[in-house]
Formats: C-alpha cells, structure tokens, sequence
C-alpha cells in the first residue's frame, strides 16, 4: 500500500463488522445508541433542521441534494399531515451498502429516522425497501418493535407530546420505485409511474397529495450522527461541499471487492482500486471504471480529465487521480451517484458490457414515456444483436441517436440513467464497436466472461 | 369477511394486522399481497378479487399491480425458487455461467418450472450485493460468490437437501451475527 492511502473512517458503518456487535437493541444502547434521539428532544424541531443544513450533508441516494435543502422545502403552510419515507430500495446496479446498515445495525437507521421525523413534524414514517431483502425487513420490524417497547419510536416518543409511527413496506421488484416519485405512488398502492415535477415536488405535493421528504438509508444515518457532532463539526469531515463520510461499494474485476467508508475527498479513484481493493487480477489492466452505479457515465482508463472546479481550481486528471467524492466524478464528466464502483479489466468486452447495462434499464422501464420505453427496448435489440454476430458498422452511430432521443424527453430521470451508458460506452469506446463489426472472431477469448 | 380462497389464520390475522397500519388502505396493496403469495405462491384472478374486495378496490388494482412488478406472480414458482444475478456487477464475475450450471443441473430452464414442479430459476435483475457476485439467492436466502463452478456443487447440495447443514455455503443472512450477543 502506498504511504498516502489514507485510513478508512467508518461512522455509519463503525459496528457492521464486529463480531461483538449484533443487530438487537442491546448492542446498539451498550454503544450509546437513541442518546442522540434524546439529545434532538431536547431542542426545537427547527434548531435540529438548522444543524443538518450547517452540515451540508448531501443526499447519498443517488442526486447529491443537500438534504437540510430538502426539508427547508418541505410546505408547511397547507395544514396537511407531513410524511416522512426512507428510501430503502437500493437498486442502482453496483450498490449494496444500505443493505449493510438495515442488515447490521439496524436501530441507527430507525434513530436517525425519529430525529428527523421530530425535526420535520411528520406524522407518519416509512420505511420502503426492495422485497429481494426478505430478512432485512424482518430484522427491521423487529428493532422497531424493540425501539417501540423502549419509547423510541411509537406513541408518546420519549414521554414527550410527539408520536410518530414507522412502518416497514416492501416493494416487488422493479427498479423504478428506487425514484423518489415513483416510491410514492407505490407506496399509495398504484403502479411506480413518476410523476412530473413541477408540480409534484414530493415536499410540497408527495405521498396522498401531502408534504412529504423522501430521503436515503445513508442519509438519514448520517442524521443521526450529525445531532451528535453538531452540524458545524460535521461540516469539517471531508471537504467543503463534500461533506461526511461515503461509502463506495466496489464490484466486478478487482481482487478484494466490498464496502469501504472514507471521509468524502480523503482518497483518489486509483487509490481506492489499486490499494485499498488490491488491484486486478494477476496479469490483467484497467479498462474501464462505472464510478456512481450502473446510470453513471463510464469512464475510459487512459482517458485525460481537465478544466476548472468550482472553487476556481484548474485540474488535469487521469482516472486514477480522480478525488472520490460528491464534486471529483462529476468534474470528469460522470458522476458519484449511490456510490457503486465497477471495475473492468482488459478481459471484459465493452459492447458486451454495454449490452448488459441496456438489457437491465430495457427491462426496467416503467413504460410511462414513450422514448424510454421504446428508445430502452431498441437498445437492447441493437446490443444484442451487435454480440450475436450481426454488428455492423453503423450501428454505432445509430445507437447513439437512439440514447439522443431519449435524453431530456421524459417524467424522470430514468431516461437519462438508460441514455448516459449507451452514450458514454459507444462515444468512449468506438474502436470496439466498429472492431465488433469488422473485425469481430468466431471464438470467444476463453478469458472474457459471457455478459450477455 | 369471507374466505373464498382459503387463506390460513395465520395468514388473515397478518392481513388484519397490516391494513390499518396505512392512512389509506389501497397502500396496504402490496402487502397484502406479498401475503396472499407467501402462502399460496401465486396471486390468480380469485385472489385478485378477494384482496380487491378486502381492500374496497376493484379487481383491476390489484391485477394491474401483479402484472407489473417482476416478483409478483399469477402462476407459482417450483417449490424450491433459485435466483442469479445478470447484472453488470454479477455478470463480471461469472453469473451467466453460473445460470448455465443451474440449468444443467436443475433441468430447467431459466424464466420456466420444471416438469415435476420441485424447482425453479430466474435469471433476474441486480440483487444488491455486487461485492460478492455471482449472487444467489435460494427462496429467501442469499448466497456469494457462486460462480460456474462452485455452483456445480452448490446445486447437488441443493438436490439433496443438504444446503442448510452444508458448512461450505453459509448464507448472507446466516453469517449476520445473531441476536445472542445483545
């Protein structure tokens, strides 16, 4: 390992690992656990607001929205109950750390949902999670039922004038309810279908009409922690704008994949892959990174990132320089999104790739709007086509028109989740879609893995 | 209330249970009907009326919510369900050699039933748990890094009903320190 690899600094993940450590009410009170909930009972609702927005803690579920910003939105003035709905449908290919939390430390996730019920006023929480996690909502309901019994959640909160009930409601499946908008018309009992913003702002007309905030397992983690630290001390973990820790969840070709947690900032792209995940395989070079799940741009392993940060800073990276954090990614054109990194090697076959990620967004379009539905099918159709010998040269060109004509012309932004990897992929990585067609062998290298 | 389908009273008090934890029951749609399909395996057109009816909807709300949803079934899976990754992540791995093996060696094809009912396989989309890919997951347990290979030996196990006392495949929930230690 190089001298600078900095350290893991795991807060939300301090106890997923410890043997000592389970995921009942005991361990989590033996660790001061629910001390903060008592800590935000003994502020106004608002002083707890104003800590999470001096945090700038942003949403991890995918956008990056300054989460104290959410809930400033909230519309307080209608007279309608608020709602409060943890999005816990983790769905985004490559990402699997909130599993960790609702799995291992499940009663972090329920205190930081209690702050920020407290703090938003709301009348009712939920918790919605992807019904593939059978024995996560199983563990969930029981911590809330031991949370309940403790007066942590429930009636009466701490004896105090404020109830708030947490229900945990499983989803079936489909992709699309990982959209905030969608979350709520399934959770109304309807099919996902987004709805449009504006009007439907979910602080201002979200769950049956009413004010509601949708945040991230992550997030609202992180909730919990800043009640603890105070939000300005919070604000100095990581980088201004990149506040707190992240937790990159690293999958496909490199020899230790898995959760790492590090301050936002503290450690670069390669950093992370050569040190901390041990590399590739014996043998084998970097081809291409996904940095934010599989809806992010990829990112080509020689390619050069430079202009100007926000901050007025001028840069010029290689992947691997590239600052893991909130604002690094999306300088190079991508973005950190929930945080899924995956990783391909020299082995991997890109147009085979591609036709993987087009095959999942193709099945999991929601067929509200036209260009998604039928642009994500032709995709599909195009890449698949081009893997089982029929690859011509045009098709190139004629997949990114296709992408083009999704983009920008749809409810929600799963148009651009199935559009950017479709455009990244053939724009990045031309050579290998004409080679496809012109000069594609019969056999495949018994090294490169079927991805379709 | 009636109980046309024959739902166990295990089954209805979970139903009455979960109702009125809603604001509005339509929201309890889903599940409920988790419920109806844990126990029966499916939801056909009588179930689709029964919890219509239980929930005040018409028979279309739910049947519309069935066709949609990738888990929700009309017609029930084998009575041992398997289910692989494809997705990227898994796919990098090996989970398409992985759901070769299985249908080898399960004698059915992935999306299908085999003939005797006893198993099933899909071939489904991102399970999330990309670190330890190919993912597995038999019925409600999840199961890592079971590639091509390992899954040879993975499904005579299965086979012969000695999955669970195998110490060669401990599962992600499993492996979860237990509630002992509290």
């Amino acid at each position: 390992m190089s001298v600078s690899t900095p350290k893991e600094r795991r807060i939300i993940l301090k106890h997923a690992d410890d043997p000592n450590y389970s995921n009942r009410i005991g361990c989590y009170l033996r660790e001061g656990g629910y001390g903060n909930l008592k800590k935000a009972f003994s502020m106004q609702p608002e002083e707890v607001g104003e800590e999470v927005l001096k945090s700038g803690v942003r949403g991890r579920g995918g956008a990056g929205f300054p989460a104290g910003m959410k809930w400033k939105f909230l519309d307080r003035k209608s007279g309608k109950p608020i709602y409060l709905i943890c999005n816990a449908d983790e769905s985004e290919p490559g990402t699997f750390k909130d599993r960790q939390i609702m799995y291992k430390d499940p009663h972090q996730l329920i205190e930081g949902m209690m702050i920020t019920a407290f703090a938003i006023g709301a009348k009712q929480a939920f918790i919605y999670i992807r019904a593939e996690f059978h024995e996560g909502a199983r563990i969930l309901e029981r911590a809330i039922s031991e949370a309940k019994k403790a007066g942590f959640c429930g009636n009466k909160i701490l004896d105090s004038e404020y109830s708030c009930d947490l229900v945990v409601h499983r989803g079936a499946g489909a992709y699309i309810c990982g959209e905030e908008t969608g979350l709520i018309e399934s959770l109304e009992g309807k099919r996902p279908n987004p709805r449009i913003k504006p009007p439907y702002f979910p602080a201002v007309l979200g769950l049956y009409q009413c004010p509601t905030i949708v945040n991230n397992v992550e997030t609202l983690c992180n909730v919990r922690h800043i009640i603890e630290m105070g939000g300005e001390e919070f604000s100095k973990i990581g980088k201004p704008n990149n506040t707190g820790t992240r937790i990159w969840c690293v999958s496909g070709q490199v020899m230790k994949p898995g959760y790492y947690e590090f301050e936002c900032g503290s450690l670069t792209l390669g950093q992370l892959i050569f040190d901390i995940c041990g590399g590739l395989r014996p043998g084998r070079s970097l081809k291409a990174v996904i940095p934010g799940g599989s809806s992010a741009k990829v990112l080509r392993a020689d390619e050069r990132f430079s202009g100007t940060l926000k901050d007025g800073t001028e840069f010029d990276w290689g992947l691997e320089d590239i600052p893991l954090d909130f604002d690094g990614p999306m300088a190079a054109g991508s973005m950190s999104g929930s945080g899924g990194i995956i990783v391909m090697d020299d082995t991997v076959d890109i147009v085979e790739a591609m036709a993987n990620v087009n095959a999942f967004y193709a099945h999991e379009s929601c067929g509200q709007c036209t260009p998604c539905r039928e642009g994500s099918l032709w995709m599909r159709k195009i890449s698949q086509r081009m893997c089982s010998g029929g690859a011509r040269e045009e098709d190139a060109d004629l997949l990114l028109s296709v992408a083009k004509q999704i983009e920008g012309r749809t409810i929600c932004a799963f148009g651009e989740a199935a559009a950017w990897p479709t455009q990244s992929f053939v724009t990045k990585f031309k050579d290998d879609f004409i080679r496809k067609a012109t000069d594609s062998p019969k056999e495949r290298d018994p090294k490169s893995l079927q991805l379709i | 209330m009636d109980n046309s389908i024959n739902l166990s009273d295990d089954t209805l008090s979970k139903i009455d249970e979960v109702v009125p934890k809603y604001p509005e029951k339509r929201s309890a749609a889903l599940m409920v009907i988790h419920l109806v399909q844990d126990e029966l395996g499916a939801v056909d057109d009588a179930s689709c009326e029964w919890i219509a009816r239980r929930l005040e909807l018409q028979p279309i709300n739910i049947k519309e919510l069935i066709t949609f949803y990738p888990m929700l079934r009309e017609k029930p899976w084998g009575r041992k369900h398997v289910r692989v990754c494809r997705t990227l992540p898994c796919a990098l791995r090996g989970s398409y050699g992985t759901c070769k093996t299985f249908e080898k060696k399960l004698g059915v094809k992935e999306g299908h039933v085999s003939e005797d009912g006893e198993y099933s396989l899909e071939f489904m989309e991102c399970l999330a748990d990309c670190g330890q890919g190919p993912v597995v997951i038999v019925d409600e347990k999840t199961y890592e890094n079971i590639d091509g290979k390992t899954a040879e030996k993975f499904a005579d196990l299965l086979i012969d009903g000695k999955l669970d006392e195998s110490d060669d495949f401990n599962s992600y929930e499993d492996s979860l320190t237990q509630g002992t230690k509290n």
